[in-house]
């Protein structure tokens, strides 16, 4: 569905530095310098697959995204989606994909949701009977039944990212492009808009391309995770395969009935967290079982959980390892 | 062609969105009709000029009213400023969302134009014609013909407007701001398309360039014919030379457009 070959996008940036005489010199003399915002990522997608791409600030995620949705023209290197080249901007190609950025809206400002709703309807000749069954659908699903029909300048950002996606999928798009989808939401919001990304995959057969820093947003949603740093691919896999192999070890939060001494810890692994009833452990998943037998026979538990290390600490080790040339 | 047909299926439901939205700013509304009211002050003007001094170039104050009448109102119908609009979606990248949308952002920001035509001859046209009819009816053309001619010279003039207003907006992929380029132009048409001075007073010198150009095209000329100041053959010779430059301007406005999208950076969206 998604075809990716060595994509490079290369912007040319004017820099200064502050003040009046730089500005001054800067009306005769402008250097630019070259940045390279994606150098050259191979990658491809499956129909159906739901990903998650990863990157820090400035990786070339985003940009990416703006390549494979048509927004921008590639410095070389070949694109393709859904069997169209992105940049050509065919109505084929329009109609098969959505991209729902966080902090931009398609809605019209002054006039309520409902009002773009009808206007995508006829953009994307959608039948009637399909866009009021959809219509019906998102809006039950997404509780918008009020909001729609007020200005969207007088809703909540929690209303307006529904909207947002409402009107981003009423054409029913098989290409989802989500770039933080859940950025300024609460916590509840967020997970009904994950648990809605998830059901319209499975439903549609939909690809999904996610960005987002919320790595629970990509632990819910993203199976498989691409993952670009300075504009080059650092990973591409399962996630759980990450995991395993920059973090071999399981974390056992074990919370207990009564204060132990530190010393008495060591033994079940490497203690990374301790409070008054509480302590976490660092241990091999080889050695896992042998561990958390140990812990409940010879500590005093109360309650004990054994999860994957935080997956921004899994980020935080890649990006702080060098890049393979 | 697809696309075209696509547009004008899509035209209906844009116009009314256009509509929907240009009712919501009602008071930025009525301020901005304020600010399309030159030829009124024009026509006090030259009036009094005519009055105290006699006719001007063969223009006397009847003629003065009658002329500057119908550049009000064929301003009220041609005028367009999306240059502003383009210059600042491309430089915010909001304009991001017309790109990702099945129809040529062209095509788009030529509806939200014609929609905001309907709140324009609701609120000014019955004033004008009134006012036209009163003080200048002599002058209003009686040809049926003539008429017929205006109309698709007006038409025209919109799109002629709308062309070079994109070609200017487009200008803003390539460089930094086109509001200067903007001014510039403005500057021109205000001269060159008779907004300030009826064109039949220039030198005529300057009345050929006016004519080959396409400022006269845009208010001149539809004005001339409103108010019989056209004979059939040289209006027809005047639309003749319209439409080349719709044409000319049209594919110049879609070509530059699209070039211009591959430069696009879309930073900040």
């Amino acid at each position: 569905m998604i075809q990716v070959t060595e994509l490079h996008k290369h912007y040319s940036v004017h820099r200064r530095p502050p003040g009046l005489w730089a500005a001054f010199r800067s009306v005769v003399r402008r250097p630019t310098e070259i940045v390279k915002a994606v150098d050259g990522i191979s990658f491809s997608i499956e129909a159906g697959e739901r990903v998650g791409f990863l990157g820090p600030n400035g990786a070339g995620k985003t940009t990416t995204l703006k390549v494979l949705s048509g927004l921008l023209f590639p410095t070389s290197g070949s694109a393709l989606v859904a069997g169209h080249v992105p940049f050509r901007r065919e109505t084929a190609f329009l109609r098969q994909i959505t991209l729902v950025m966080g902090q931009k809206q398609q809605l019209l400002w002054d006039l309520p949701p409902s009002e773009t709703f009808e206007l995508n309807r006829a953009l994307y000749e959608i039948p009637k009977t399909q866009f009021h069954e959809t219509l019906a659908e998102l809006t039950e699903l997404l509780d918008l039944e009020r909001v729609s029909k007020v200005p969207t300048r007088q809703l909540s950002l929690g209303e307006r990212m529904k909207c947002e996606l409402c009107a981003a999928l009423l054409h029913r798009p098989k290409v989802l492009f989500l770039d933080e989808p859940t950025i300024g939401l609460d916590v509840s919001m967020q997970s009904a808009l994950r648990g809605f990304v998830r059901a319209y995959n499975e439903r549609f057969g939909a690809t999904v391309l996610l960005t987002s820093h919320y790595m629970d947003d990509v632990l819910a949603l993203c199976p498989r995770v691409i993952v670009i740093d300075k504009g080059r691919l650092r990973y591409d896999g399962k996630l759980a395969d990450l995991t395993h192999t920059l973090r071999p070890e399981k974390r056992v939060a074990v919370r207990l009935s009564r204060a132990i001494e530190a010393a008495d810890l060591d033994r079940f692994g490497k203690l990374t967290e301790r409070g008054p009833d509480r302590v976490v452990f660092q241990v091999p998943q080889d050695a896992l079982r042998d561990r958390v037998a140990r812990v409940i026979a010879e500590l005093p538990v109360a309650d004990m959980t054994i999860e994957d290390p935080p997956l921004e600490e899994i980020m935080r080790d890649l990006f702080a390892a060098p890049a393979s040339p | 062609m697809n696309a075209i047909f696509r547009a004008l299926r899509a035209l209906p439901t844009l116009l009314k969105v256009g509509v929907a939205e240009a009712v919501a700013y009602r008071a930025e509304f009525v301020i901005w009709l304020l600010t399309t009211t030159m030829p009124l002050v024009m026509l006090a003007l030259w009036s009094e000029v005519a009055r105290e001094g006699g006719p001007v170039g063969g223009f006397t104050g009847a003629d003065f009213t009658a002329y500057f009448l119908a550049s009000f109102i064929v301003r009220q119908l041609t005028g367009c400023w999306v240059a502003w609009d383009m210059n600042r979606e491309i430089r915010e990248g909001t304009i991001s969302m017309r790109l990702l949308r099945p129809i040529h952002p062209l095509a788009a920001y030529a509806a939200d134009n014609a929609a905001v035509l309907p709140m324009r001859l609701v609120l000014s046209l019955p004033i004008a014609l009134a006012a036209l009819y009163f003080a200048g009816r002599d002058h209003v053309t009686h040809d049926p013909a003539m008429l017929g001619l205006f109309c698709v010279t007006v038409a025209g003039a919109w799109l002629l407007s709308f062309s070079i207003m994109s070609i200017i907006g487009s200008l803003a992929f390539y460089i930094d701001s086109t509001l200067a380029v903007a001014d510039l132009w403005f500057g021109l048409f205000f001269i060159l398309s008779g907004y300030f001075v009826p064109i039949r007073l220039f030198p005529g010198w300057l009345q050929a360039a006016a004519d080959a150009l396409p400022f006269r095209a845009m208010l001149g000329l539809p004005v001339e014919e409103l108010i019989g100041m056209q004979t059939r053959a040289s209006a027809l010779r005047g639309m003749a030379i319209e439409w080349a430059w719709v044409l000319t301007c049209w594919t110049g406005a879609v070509v530059l457009f699209n070039r211009g999208a591959r430069k696009y950076s879309a930073y900040g969206a």
